[in-house]
């Protein structure tokens, strides 16, 4: 006992003797609503603070790095979206062809800008930001074999997190209320480990990646449970997510050709019902120094194919199916982003997301700008047009909305 | 590389919202430069079209095409004239990028006699108008061979904007490898 105790002390002196650093953001963000909400629940205007400090302690010459990153939200009144969240907590061993992650961490793969189809290491922390670009932190140890012939990342993940969703009183949010509740399809619940590989290289003007992961679907499908259906109305009080357990392949592929950017990102998933299918292949054009000026003009366009619907056919969900939408079926994004190269950092990126079936369309503009040298104002607007009532879009046709957030750096 | 041109990793410490930002750069004496940019808030390492030689280093007065390393295939060359400036006896030379996206016809560039040192550079931009000078000041030396400037002075005649360029801690022979400038290191460097 007294051993430990002294050694505690003896790893405390050591810890602080080669302190590391914090660094991070507070922010504060206001987002306001043209309309009244679609639900009696919801509100006009939502205020929300959140932060994200980041503890980094380097050693052994940078090949050993410690990270620690907590993260929290309070929001006004969705009580889902007031959460807290550690994203980071690992250890990092570089050595000279290979590289160890251990601990609670973030991985992303892809290249699209407005799907993230082959992403599937970390859950969506969808109440955070409706652009699932938000992640939760998740347990890992991720052993990357770095080779001539291209990197190899080998994943055992135990644990899984489930997907944030708002509450009743959050907003946008679906018709229908998901259940706080889950369904599993393994018996090891989340606790199940799952497993993932990826090769990727990068071959001239090539960047590719290939991917397998089988475990716990990130994405659940939804389950309507008999006691959830009011009979005499045909509605539905809440559906509960189901996590099933999924083999899923993927590519990633990015070609560059000098001012072009080409990208494509394809999925094959089992697991969940019928096999499922998704892709996506688009551009990004760059207009460098318009007017020679120092504005650059980036053009976006991607086509985003999915094989499940976007339609909500009342009869399947009913019937105790379980049952799984894709927000893009057949969709075509277009955008623009303006680079000002200033000294403030400040871009705009604008894009519209139009669902070729006739589903309707989606608009979207964020613009962010650096004030002085700590702080950064974000905002966004968003809203969708001609959504009819039986697509999954059609929950946020009341939600045109203006996020601004200001943060603080330190 | 061998043969070729740099491997190169810079990463932002400050302003503070771009703290662990990192880009990749492998230069090429022939053809496009490869480039990474590591966004730490999403742990996305992206692949950058090199074509915005030309577009401002974080808003500054130097263009990426001025801090990237400089290659002798990057331009073609013309001697101009033997002169002294600042009581130094210098070339004075003008050279021509090779690559057509550069935002510069010419450049003009006053070089010591004595150790080949670039003291002034001016850019002309694509009409041919004087745009910006370049001037380097407190050269110091490395390993009893690199001469390095700590104080480059860039000033924009046509707006009337002015940047300092500030180096300071070079180290050399400090075992780095080609492992360092790959795209692992990108996401752990800081």
């Amino acid at each position: 006992m007294r051993f430990c105790s002294c050694l505690a002390i003896l790893l405390l002196s050591t810890l602080t003797a080669q302190a590391g650093e914090w660094s991070g953001y507070v922010s504060g963000e206001f987002l306001g609503f043209v309309e009244d909400g679609a639900f009696p629940s919801q509100h006009r205007s939502y205020v929300s603070m959140a932060a994200e400090p980041e503890y980094i302690h380097e050693w052994n010459n940078g090949d050993d790095l410690f990270t620690f990153t907590p993260y929290a939200l309070i929001d006004q009144h969705d009580s889902n979206r007031t959460h807290f969240d550690i994203r980071e907590l690992s250890w990092i061993h570089a050595a000279d062809d290979w590289e160890l992650t251990a601990g609670v961490s973030k991985v992303y793969w892809g290249v699209m800008e407005a799907a993230h189809l082959v992403d599937v290491i970390n859950q969506t922390d969808l109440v955070v930001n409706i652009d699932g670009e938000d992640k939760l932190g998740q347990p890992m140890v991720n052993l990357a074999l770095i080779r001539d012939w291209g990197v190899v990342d080998l994943f055992v993940l135990p644990g899984f997190r489930e997907r944030t969703f708002p509450s009743k009183d959050g907003r946008p949010r679906f018709a229908i209320p998901v259940d706080d509740g889950v369904l599993y399809e393994s018996g090891a619940e989340h606790l199940h480990t799952d497993l993932a590989a990826r090769w990727s290289h990068s071959i001239g003007a090539f960047d590719i990646g290939v991917a397998h992961f089988w475990g716990t679907s990130r994405e659940p499908r939804f389950l309507v449970k008999p006691g959830e259906i009011n009979p005499v109305a045909m509605s539905v009080n809440k559906v509960t997510p189901l996590y099933e357990i999924i083999n899923q392949t993927s590519i990633d592929l990015q070609a560059i050709y000098g001012s072009w950017l080409l990208k494509l990102e394809a999925l094959t998933r089992s697991g969940q019902g019928d096999r499922i299918n998704s892709a996506a292949a688009g551009f990004e054009y760059t207009f460098v120094g318009v007017n020679e000026s120092a504005l650059d003009v980036g053009i976006i366009a991607e086509y985003l194919y999915d094989d499940r619907g976007d339609t909500i056919k009342p009869s399947k969900v009913l019937s105790g199916n379980a049952f799984t939408l894709s927000p893009f079926q057949k969709d075509l994004v277009l955008g623009a982003r303006l680079t000002l190269n200033d000294a403030q950092s400040s871009e705009l990126l604008a894009s519209v997301i139009i669902d070729l079936d006739g589903g309707g369309e989606s608009y979207n503009v964020e613009a962010s700008r650096r004030l002085g040298d700590s702080w950064k104002l974000s905002v966004e607007a968003r809203g969708v047009s001609g959504v009819p009532d039986n697509t999954t879009q059609a929950s946020f046709s009341d939600d045109t909305r203006v996020r601004t957030e200001l943060a603080w750096y330190f | 590389m061998d043969g070729d041109g740099d491997k190169s990793m810079t990463i932002f410490d400050k302003p503070r919202d771009v703290k662990g930002t990192a880009l990749l750069s492998f230069t090429h004496k022939v053809g496009p430069d490869d480039q990474w940019l590591y966004l730490p808030a999403l742990k996305r390492v992206k692949r950058i079209a090199s074509d915005n030689k030309s577009g401002p280093f974080m808003g500054s007065e130097f263009a990426y095409e001025d801090i990237s390393s400089q290659e002798v295939e990057k331009y073609t060359y013309k001697f101009l004239r033997n002169d002294t400036f600042n009581d130094m006896e210098v070339f004075v030379f003008e050279r021509y990028p090779v690559d057509k996206k550069s935002g510069y016809t010419r450049q003009i560039v006053w070089m010591d006699k004595q150790h080949y040192k670039e003291r002034k550079i001016e850019f002309y931009d694509r009409k041919n108008a004087l745009l910006k000078t370049l001037l380097f000041t407190d050269y110091n030396q490395y390993l009893d061979q690199y001469w390095r400037a700590h104080d480059m002075y860039m000033e924009n005649h046509q707006t009337g904007k002015s940047t300092k360029l500030l180096q300071s801690n070079y180290q050399y022979r400090t075992g780095l490898s080609d492992r360092d400038f790959d795209k692992n290191s990108l996401k752990r460097i800081r």
